[in-house]
């Protein structure tokens, strides 16, 4: 059976430019870039020439990229080690309700230790209010983590606008320190500008799985002069922010993936992408009666779908779909270990038996028509045979 | 070795389900909710008299949930067939996983909204038979 994958947000296939560029390093020029001789010092050069595609992909300097074993690691370096660098003994830090388990969880932890938490709520739209940001800031706020773009309901958060707001926050009233600001831009990537200076960021996260790369491979930008500690001790790597012998394939394989996501066909690719997204939005919502979709339609990421049906359950539809070749995700609370529905539908104002039937389809480079008339062939029997199994009545 | 998340009889039960709907003159029904999953069932009881006992003689089931649930409310259904009501209250997970094999350890909670759905639909009979 042919299969039809729609969830990139999950993660996506290397793309044959990187897997090629990888492969170098996996065998012929396999040497640990920490040596002086001659295997050693191609690895040391390829990690450069990484680093580099990656600064000019954020506008930065090469100076400014740590590599880490994934972009959760990078959130985590972003959140822990500046609150380890800072002198404020009780630090508060400003995050949001629909942030990344990865942030989210960082902030928990801390939280525990002492330190001061808001969690932003956001409006039904699924997008942070600035005014709330504004509310929040305190004396002794020292950093902000907004997610760039949701990964559940791909709406995308006003990040230059915060980093804007933090800028001004900082010349007026008496602060204990400088505020920092981290964005996760893991989803956004693909599709938006991740320009740190136009986003005014001081920390920005990445990852390469998401973006045609290979797993197991992360960055983090680290503005000049922010203050940061390490959470990972050992050999000094990584200007001493992670140590560990680094990834080589990993960080050439996220170079290269970083230098295709800027090739201009990728532009005409997600024109593609928004057309099939803007298609499978309109049609479902006519087709499906009980059907909603979740989040903002204008303030989103060009590939996601997420839509909400009544009387039919998130991971019954997601393994029905899978039966009939069709691979999506669900916010649902049964995929969960938690048993908890989705934190982001609950924080968009969802009920729990809305958020229990989500369906997120997220669409990719590979994409076809063949996969969207797919859906529309297959969801509406698998939507008719669940609200049958549940005596669901429209 | 990881177990897959869906093993093919689970797959086929919940696709398959035999003992899907309702019992139109059902001598009692149960119906319950997980509040913290937001699993919902309904479970219909036939009940007739054997050798001077009561015993289920039908049982269908109505469920929103995921596909373990569905393929649990089915099993219970069969399981629970010519069985008194002492004895069909005894099926359990174990009992069910016995049947059909592995399911993963965080879904036993859908057992146990079928097992309350059954108790229910009992509770639903007896209420009703006593007047």
């Amino acid at each position: 059976m042919p299969k039809t994958y729609l969830d990139y947000a999950a993660t996506t296939p290397c793309d044959p430019k990187v897997t090629r560029a990888m492969s170098v390093f996996l065998k012929k020029d396999f040497g640990n870039p920490s040596s002086i001789h001659n295997f050693g010092q191609k690895a040391s050069m390829a990690i450069g020439g990484a680093r580099q595609s990656v600064a000019e992909f954020l506008g930065c300097e090469s100076e400014e990229i740590v590599f880490t074993g994934s972009a959760t690691e990078a959130d985590n370096l972003a959140i822990f080690g500046t609150v380890k660098a800072s002198k404020i003994t009780k630090p508060h830090i400003i995050t949001s309700q629909i942030e990344h388990p990865a942030v989210l969880e960082s902030c928990r932890e801390l939280e525990k230790q002492g330190a001061e938490i808001t969690y932003l709520p956001v409006n039904k739209d699924g997008v942070v209010e600035i005014a709330e940001l504004k509310k929040a800031l305190r004396p002794n706020t020292l950093l902000v983590s907004i997610i760039y773009a949701n990964n559940e309901v791909g709406t995308i958060q006003p990040i230059a606008e915060i980093g804007e707001l933090i800028g001004h926050a900082m010349s007026s009233g008496h602060r204990m320190s400088k505020i920092y600001f981290h964005t996760d831009a893991v989803q956004a990537a693909n599709f938006l500008d991740c320009d740190v200076k136009k986003l005014g960021v001081d920390l920005l996260t990445l990852s390469a799985h998401k973006i045609y790369g290979p797993k197991g491979i992360g960055a983090l930008y680290v503005k000049k002069g922010t203050p940061i500690a390490p959470v990972i001790y050992g050999g000094g790597h990584e200007r001493g922010l992670r140590s560990g012998t680094e990834n080589v394939a990993g960080i050439v394989g996220l170079g290269q993936a970083i230098k295709e996501i800027q090739n201009p066909k990728l532009k005409i690719q997600n024109i593609k992408i928004r057309q099939f997204r803007d298609k499978l939005i309109k049609t479902i919502l006519k087709i499906i009666p009980g059907s909603r979709l979740n989040g903002s339609l204008t303030q989103r990421l060009a590939n996601n779908v997420n839509i909400s049906f009544d009387g039919a359950e998130g991971e019954a539809i997601i393994v029905m779909l899978d039966q009939k070749g069709i691979a999506a995700s669900t916010g649902s609370a049964c995929s969960s270990g938690s048993l908890e529905p989705s934190h982001v539908l609950l924080a968009m104002g969802l009920s729990e038996e809305q958020a229990h039937g989500s369906l997120r389809l997220t669409l990719g480079k590979l994409t076809t028509q063949q996969d969207i008339e797919k859906v529309f062939k297959v969801l509406p029997t698998v939507i008719q045979r669940l609200r049958k199994i549940s005596g669901y009545h429209s | 070795m990881e177990q897959p998340y869906y093993t093919k009889k689970i797959l086929e039960r919940f696709i398959h389900p035999r003992n899907l709907g309702k019992i139109k003159d059902a001598d009692g029904i149960g119906d319950t909710q997980n509040l913290r999953c937001g699993d919902l069932m309904n479970l219909y009881i036939k009940v007739a008299k054997q050798d001077g006992r009561e015993i289920i003689k039908d049982a269908k089931f109505e469920t929103i949930g995921c596909g373990h649930a569905i393929a649990i409310s089915d099993m219970i259904c069969d399981l629970v067939k010519g069985k008194t009501f002492e004895e069909a209250q005894k099926v359990g997970f174990e009992t069910i996983v016995k049947e059909i094999g592995p399911i993963p350890p965080v879904k036993m909670h859908c057992a146990k909204l079928a097992q309350a759905a059954l108790k229910a639909a009992i509770d639903d009979y007896l209420k009703k038979s006593k007047k």
